[in-house]
């Protein structure tokens, strides 16, 4: 069977995908664009402003065709369809036979017909080709305009923004923002959200004429107002392009369109049309995900399958320049058929409209403006008819109890539609989590939800634990495919079984050769457990790289060399080493945010002489490179300070002595303030110390960084004794049960119980183990050893560090360095 | 890899086999070019590639870690955890990133040789 695809969009592109995976047919496929390019995705057209390249957007490469036997002429649209003889004839001239013909030829922008379109400077958003000439024009353009004030012309109008337009007008001829979508009230809250950004917003207002000499220069309007741009886009909707077929004797609708039938059939039985070209019960579907939903039930009857078209749900959801806008089900039902509730605050930006049933049983749709968080679920319970609870706000709100956050998936029907790009319901995406597909990613590629708009990716991963729950599956996080176990149970394992090499390790409860994911996770554990030298026993190949070379690689393959200097606290005579250090070495030197100094640009092979001197000076490593302790950071405390309570620097310096080296799942950070000012930022730290009039305040699972968390309060007014007690155990505990790469804040977070049960364990030793976890700790503190010391001292580790092993006095030659400000920097890659 | 190619080959002395550490890797110099070769001992297996990682450009290869994945054996950047085939070198996290030169390895008693042809200066990079 021979098929003519007309149109390579995405829907176009999407019947070639679905009429390739039908199973035993035959098909000879041959494709007809008109643009040069390979479909692209025109969803995501805009994040060509971003960034994206053409390639990015591309959905299959060239090559993709070819795999599958397709022949693509792109540049290429056909001009003449030969009804009587089955025949096509392409603007170059290509003459192509059919048995089945689809139209997908899609549409194009709609023009009003105002005076003074062919200015330059005017433009359509259709095209990568339109986006191309539209960010030449840009740069020379200080002010600019979109008439539409539509989904797409906002679209258009951020883009005018990211181009650096910031005098940017949208012009609406209707008297609201995307009339088809909200109401009044919404679009009043995004005109003011999208002022902030520097959008202004016209409503009712209709542009008479294009004014400028060749080159537009402003808008004339109906109430004789005036505006000055020096760009124009034009987003006023779009026109199903049905030339070819209107030209061929196939039926077309008045205002355009291609009339089909529910197999989306023309009233030529061997001709389809699909996505926006098509007129289905006087309507034309201009989304994604309706479109795909035409190219399944063509493909499908084309090759003698039963599926009907039955409309679609025109539910939308995106963020326009930063904002949530969605509008699903029947946005604006009149107030007598249907109850409403409205949350509106225009302070926040945030409008929220429900429409319930009369008898307050049944979603009818909504409206959602700032704050989208609810849409999947809302859509879903309109969509499936679920009956609503008590408190309809509940729906807006989220349930005041806070437990529970897959209570939602459960309750939908099984035929629920969870990806509506791709037309997969609830029942498919359970069946592949129990067929084996135990990751979002996995789900993804074995039924493709999730790889549209990807919207409904937070449900797919509801919907596997839902799922997995089900069967009674113990959720855990194994570490890779070399694994089965969690990093709590192979720290167990590890040390029930005394294994203290990664080799030992693998060989005893892994497979396969192990990876960069769960080398580094064992050799931290075999640390954190024993404390012996990290890079003895061949266990030096199995550390991260900063590990195996106890260095930070920085920018050009050099090194950054950190010494401890404990609670910040430093001598004149090491500063000068650590001078003399840096400029015998040619290092950058700068002071870090915990209180020590950074040596940039270290050669691997000056390593070892570098801290040969350090040492020399009675420096030590400060496992900068490590997931070990860090620093204790200290403010001065009562040697000087008048405020001070208690002496900060030497709490601070012994505790920053003894958990020095300590290798854990992730980096740890301290602090000591010596009173209640908090100098020492303590409550930001892993453990944070602050000094009371009767001892010490310890603080637990703060964190700065990505995601600022401030700490708990763990314990209060305990003496410097009690403190390191409940340090130990607290560091123990969070060695031994978190998961990989976790910071103690994020740890926490997890913990069931949270920091209730965290004190409950550390403080009121409740699982009994506090004394065991106090030894371990101590066995740890017993056998600190510095690492550079040990590798300064034995020739066979110091070895490891040159660059060539075949000549090992050469440094790299292609390490580069730039200056800036009297020091040097890496060479920019 | 055609046969003619290897016809060509030059095998030229690296160093010796305990030069390498136990499932490590060491960077090798030849002419102006800089080579990364792995012991894989747990496989028993000898690989080369070239040292630079196109991701970034940075000569590092050579320090990172070698693992496998679903019994491929690869090497991953200590820069930015890009993973490489030892095998034909395509990187296997990041269909955008080029694929990296691999080169073969012969071993004779404690000596290590690697294969280079000398024709395909062209493609060696130099930074």
């Amino acid at each position: 069977m021979k098929i003519v695809v007309i149109g390579n969009g995405m829907v176009g592109y999407k019947f070639c995908e679905k009429i390739i995976a039908k199973q035993g047919v035959n098909i000879e496929l041959v494709v007809f664009g008109e643009e040069v390019r390979p479909a692209y995705d025109r969803v995501h057209l805009s994040e060509f402003f971003s960034g994206k390249s053409a390639e990015d957007l591309t959905l299959a490469p060239g090559a993709w065709y070819i795999e599958n036997n397709i022949i693509l002429h792109t540049g290429d649209p056909v001009k003449k369809i030969d009804r009587q003889n089955k025949v096509i004839e392409s603007h170059k001239g290509t003459i192509e036979s059919y048995d089945y013909l689809v139209l997908a030829t899609g549409s194009s922008a709609f023009t009003p017909s105002i005076p003074g379109m062919e200015k330059d400077g005017v433009f359509v958003y259709r095209t990568i080709e339109d986006l191309e000439m539209i960010t030449d024009f840009a740069k020379k353009a200080s002010t600019g305009a979109v008439i539409g004030g539509g989904l797409l012309g906002l679209e258009a109008a951020k883009a005018l923004l990211d181009l650096g337009i910031t005098d940017t007008h949208v012009i609406e001829f209707a008297p609201r923002l995307m009339p088809r979508q909200i109401d009044e009230a919404a679009s009043s809250v995004l005109t003011s959200q999208l002022k902030e950004l520097g959008l202004t917003v016209h409503t009712s207002k209709q542009t008479s004429e294009i004014t400028g000499n060749g080159c537009i220069d402003g808008l004339k309007f109906a109430d004789q107002s005036h505006l000055k741009t020096d760009i124009l886009i034009i987003s006023a909707g779009i026109i199903p392009r049905d030339e070819l077929a209107k030209n061929s004797g196939l039926n077309t609708g008045q205002r355009g369109g291609i009339v089909v039938n529910d197999f989306m059939q023309t009233n030529d039985d061997c001709i389809y049309a699909i996505g926006e070209c098509a007129l289905y019960n006087s309507m034309i579907y201009g989304l994604v995900a309706p479109g795909y939903e035409m190219a399944e039930v063509a493909a499908t009857h084309i090759t003698g399958g039963d599926r009907k078209f039955q409309g679609f749900d025109m539910s939308t959801k995106l963020k326009l320049i930063g904002v949530d806008v969605a509008s699903f089900g029947a946005p604006f039902a009149a107030e007598h058929e249907c109850k409403t509730v409205v949350f509106n605050d225009n302070s926040k930006g945030v409008y929220k409209r429900i429409n319930i049933s009369p008898d307050g049983k049944y979603l009818l749709g909504g409206i959602l403006i700032g704050d989208a968080s609810a849409y999947n679920m809302l859509l879903q319970t309109c969509k499936n008819n679920i009956i609503l609870p008590a408190n309809a706000e509940d729906l807006l709100f989220g349930s005041r109890s806070s437990e529970n956050k897959t209570a939602g998936v459960e309750s939908l029907p099984n035929d629920a539609l969870i990806c509506s790009c791709e037309g997969i319901t609830k029942e498919d995406i359970c069946n592949a989590v129990t067929s084996g597909c135990e990751s979002v990613d996995a789900i993804k590629k074995c039924t493709k939800a999730g790889t549209g708009c990807g919207g409904c990716a937070p449900m797919l991963k509801d919907l596997m634990l839902y799922t997995m729950k089900q069967q009674g599956k113990y959720i855990r996080t194994t570490i890779c495919e070399h694994f089965d176990y969690s990093r709590q149970e192979l720290y167990d394992l590890i040390k029930l079984k005394e294994l203290t090499s990664f080799n030992e390790v693998i060989d005893t409860i892994g497979h396969g050769d192990g990876c960069e994911i769960c080398k580094p996770v064992v050799s931290s554990i075999i640390a954190s457990l024993w404390n012996e030298m990290i890079l003895t026993k061949g266990n030096d190949t199995a550390q991260d790289s900063n590990d195996r070379y106890l260095a930070n690689i920085q920018k050009g393959g050099t090194y950054s060399v950190v010494p401890r200097i404990p609670g910040g606290e430093i001598t004149p005579d090491k500063l000068i080493v650590i001078g003399q250090v840096a400029k015998k070495y040619n290092l950058y030197t700068k002071i870090t945010g915990g209180q020590r100094i950074d040596l940039f640009g270290a050669h691997v092979s000056d390593l070892p002489l570098i801290w040969e001197e350090l040492i020399e000076a009675g420096f030590e490593s400060g496992h900068a490179y490590g997931k070990a302790l860090r620093t204790v950071k200290s403010c001065v405390g009562s040697t000087w300070c008048r405020f001070g309570l208690q002496d900060s620097v030497s709490f601070a310096i012994q505790v920053e002595e003894r958990y020095r080296g300590l290798r854990a799942p992730h980096k740890i950070k301290s602090a000591v303030s010596g009173c209640i000012r908090e100098c020492a930022e303590a409550q930001s730290k892993d453990f944070g110390i602050i000094a009371t009039e009767k001892g010490w305040n310890l603080y637990v699972c703060g964190n700065g960084g990505s995601k600022p968390q401030h700490a708990l309060l763990l314990a209060t007014d305990i003496d410097s004794e009690t403190c390191i007690k409940y340090i130990d155990r607290f560091l123990m505990f969070y060695i031994k049960t978190a998961d990989p790469l976790t910071r103690t804040a994020t740890w926490l977070n997890k913990m069931d119980g949270g920091i209730d049960y965290l004190r409950n364990v550390v403080v009121n030793d409740s699982l009994g183990i506090a004394e065991q976890m106090e030894r371990e700790m101590q066995q740890l503190v017993d056998n600190y050893q510095c690492e550079w010391k040990e590798v300064v001292d034995n020739p066979h580790l110091r070895k490891r560090f040159s660059h060539f092993v075949n000549a090992p006095e050469e440094k790299d030659p292609t390490v580069t360095f730039d200056s800036l400000r009297d020091q040097k920097k890496a060479a920019q890659w | 890899m055609n046969i003619t190619s290897t016809e060509k080959l030059t095998w030229f002395y690296a160093c010796r086999t305990e030069d390498v550490p136990v499932d490590g890797g060491v960077c090798v110099k030849y002419k102006n070019e800089q080579i990364a070769l792995f012991h894989f001992t747990r496989r028993n297996e000898w690989y080369a590639t070239q040292n630079l990682c196109p991701h970034r450009m940075q000569m590092a290869l050579s320090r990172g870690m070698i693992g496998s994945s679903n019994n491929e054996p690869k090497v991953a950047c200590p820069f930015h955890k890009k993973t490489f085939s030892l095998v034909d070198g395509h990187c296997m996290n990041d269909d955008a990133c080029d694929t990296i030169k691999t080169y073969p390895v012969r071993i004779d008693g404690h000596d290590v040789y690697i294969g280079v042809d000398e024709d395909d200066e062209a493609s060696i990079v130099f930074a």
